[in-house]
């Protein structure tokens, strides 16, 4: 099979309000340092993948709106909604396809000009479930009092995995909540969906990030050392929650087999050197990690615990603070997976990780982790 | 750029998307509301493959993937598998349900899937996991959802 690698990622800064910036300013600014970090022009994109969704921008055909600022002039472009992990997918799909040879991938979110509440909301069924008033936090806390319950993972374990990826963000210039804080501050935070505390949740957030994609015949040459796919896949569980046993996501499972064969990984929990996973709340990097392998069933809160996911641990998950310290819903895998990428390649700066030859990068899309994206990135194809 | 809004406003322009949608229940929903309505029954789709109850009902089962179905009657008292407490007035919740607004995932006896609904009639400290559930029905029903007003303990 042909290979592909990620050879340009450029991000904004994540912020609870740009109000210098426009959604289309934002991408402007992700798109020129993507081209910049990969030594490219604009001629040298093939077409345009743009990740987005009309709720959260406010507009229909929303991705019709987005393709000037992310250079799609006279190039052929296309749209995801969902994650930018999904958005990746298909543009590394259409970089295979041998109808193009580089995709660049966008993905945006302006959390702070509407009300995720409502939002939200409207992914429930209209006719059995939308009017009883859930959201996407009511729906996880459902699912974290699940985990919870089967696991006997603590609230206090829970905290702490805000503790350390706020902690991590300190060292991360993009990010949007740099916090030195402890257990206890996050179990005094409000209880705003109980049991999930303030601090137990990812902020509103605004940001954009673009990554460049690349066939294997023109990968190296480009500025960057490409950093290759070895594995990925997506699966889906069931829409309604009550079709799901809500205290585990099968289709992660399910995800992560299928990237790690495709990867030729056999042992996840030795051979992942690095981890971005999906934060959104504090439980979900717990259930995520177990659900992928990375941990025993039930027992990531031990290994958290004894700091093994810390980014001097042996598997440093969210190393960047994660989504916990800045969360551009649509944005924020393409943001997991930049950060990914520049520690394979030794670029992360303060968060840089020792070992990061092999790195894993997880995107969710759907209420309480219904879909789920893994992706393999390497430094050797 | 940092300065540019020194000595200026932002400008911030309000706005809101506002569409009007007619939901057509189809017949299976249709079937189920009714009989809600009019009977105070909670009624689900069996499928004749794979043998699922499916609550709420669905013409097509989702893992046979085939219309088999039979309607069967399920009873209105389950059990809680898992539930939230909304802490905050979030801007999705009803206007007439105040805080704390407990939502329970309910799986009723003789269905093998869970409905979402209210929980009440009850303190958020009162409830757990595992607990026996009651449908308590609306007064006036309409013929959505919430003629099912919540669940409540049994005692």
């Amino acid at each position: 099979m042909d290979r592909a690698a990620i050879i340009g990622v450029g991000m904004t800064k994540i912020e609870k309000r740009k109000i210098s910036q426009t959604f289309a300013d934002m991408a402007w600014e992700a798109v020129n340092k993507a081209l910049t970090d990969a030594g490219m022009t604009l001629d040298d994109i093939d077409n345009v993948v743009t990740t987005s969704s009309d709720f959260w921008d406010g507009r229909t055909i929303s991705c019709m709106a987005v393709g000037d600022a992310s250079g799609a002039a006279h190039k052929n472009i296309s749209c995801v909604e969902g994650d930018g992990t999904y958005g990746a997918f298909y543009g590394m799909t259409r970089a295979l396809s041998g109808s193009y040879r580089t995709t660049l991938v966008t993905g945006h979110t302006k959390g702070s000009e509407s009300v995720s509440s409502l939002i939200t909301n409207a992914a429930f069924d209209p006719i059995y479930e939308r009017s009883l008033g859930m959201d996407m936090i009511t729906a996880c806390a459902m699912q974290a009092r699940s985990y919870m319950h089967r696991t006997k993972t603590t609230a206090e374990q829970l905290a702490l995995v805000s503790v350390k990826n706020h902690g991590n963000a300190l060292k991360n210039p993009l990010a949007q909540l740099p916090m030195k804080i402890t257990v206890e501050d996050v179990l005094k935070s409000e209880m705003v969906a109980d049991p999930l505390h303030k601090l137990d949740c990812s902020p509103v957030s605004d940001g954009c990030a673009a990554v460049i994609i690349a066939h294997e015949s023109v990968a190296e040459k480009f500025r960057q050392k490409p950093v290759w796919v070895r594995g990925v896949s997506f699966c889906a569980d069931s829409f309604f929650f009550g079709d799901r046993d809500l205290s585990r996501a099968r289709s992660l499972a399910q995800a992560a087999r299928k990237a790690y064969a495709m990867a030729g990984v056999h042992d996840p929990k030795k051979e992942i050197d690095v981890a971005e996973v999906s934060d959104a709340f504090t439980y979900q990097e717990l259930l995520w990690l177990e659900e992928m392998g990375l941990a025993d069933d039930a027992a990531a809160g031990k290994r958290l615990e004894r700091g093994e996911f810390n980014l001097d641990g042996p598997l440093p998950v969210n190393a960047s603070g994660g989504l916990l310290s800045g969360h551009p819903v649509i944005a924020a895998g393409l943001y997991s997976m930049a950060a990914v990428v520049r520690q394979i390649r030794g670029d992360a700066g303060g968060f840089q990780v020792q070992k990061a030859k092999t790195g894993l990068v997880q995107g969710v899309n759907g209420l309480g982790g219904q879909s789920h994206c893994v992706w393999i990135l390497d430094k050797d194809k | 750029m940092s300065d540019q809004f020194q000595g200026i406003e932002p400008m911030v322009y309000q706005s809101q998307i506002n569409v009007p949608y007619s939901w057509w229940a189809g017949d299976t929903a249709t079937r189920f509301f009714v009989t809600l309505r009019d009977e105070k029954k909670i009624t689900a789709t069996k499928c004749g493959d794979c043998g699922k109850v499916l609550l709420p009902p669905r013409k097509i089962c989702p893992r046979c993937f085939t219309e088999n179905m039979e309607w069967v009657k399920v009873s209105d008292e389950g059990t809680l598998l898992t539930f939230a407490v909304a802490g905050r007035p979030f801007a999705a919740i009803p206007a007439d349900k105040k805080v704390p607004v407990i939502w329970g995932l309910i799986q009723l006896d003789g269905a093998d899937t869970a409905l979402l609904h209210y929980l009440d009639g009850v303190r958020p400290e009162e409830v757990s996991i595992g607990m026996r559930v009651r449908a308590v029905y609306s007064e006036v029903r309409k013929g959505t959802i919430r003629d099912i007003s919540h669940f409540k303990p049994v005692k």
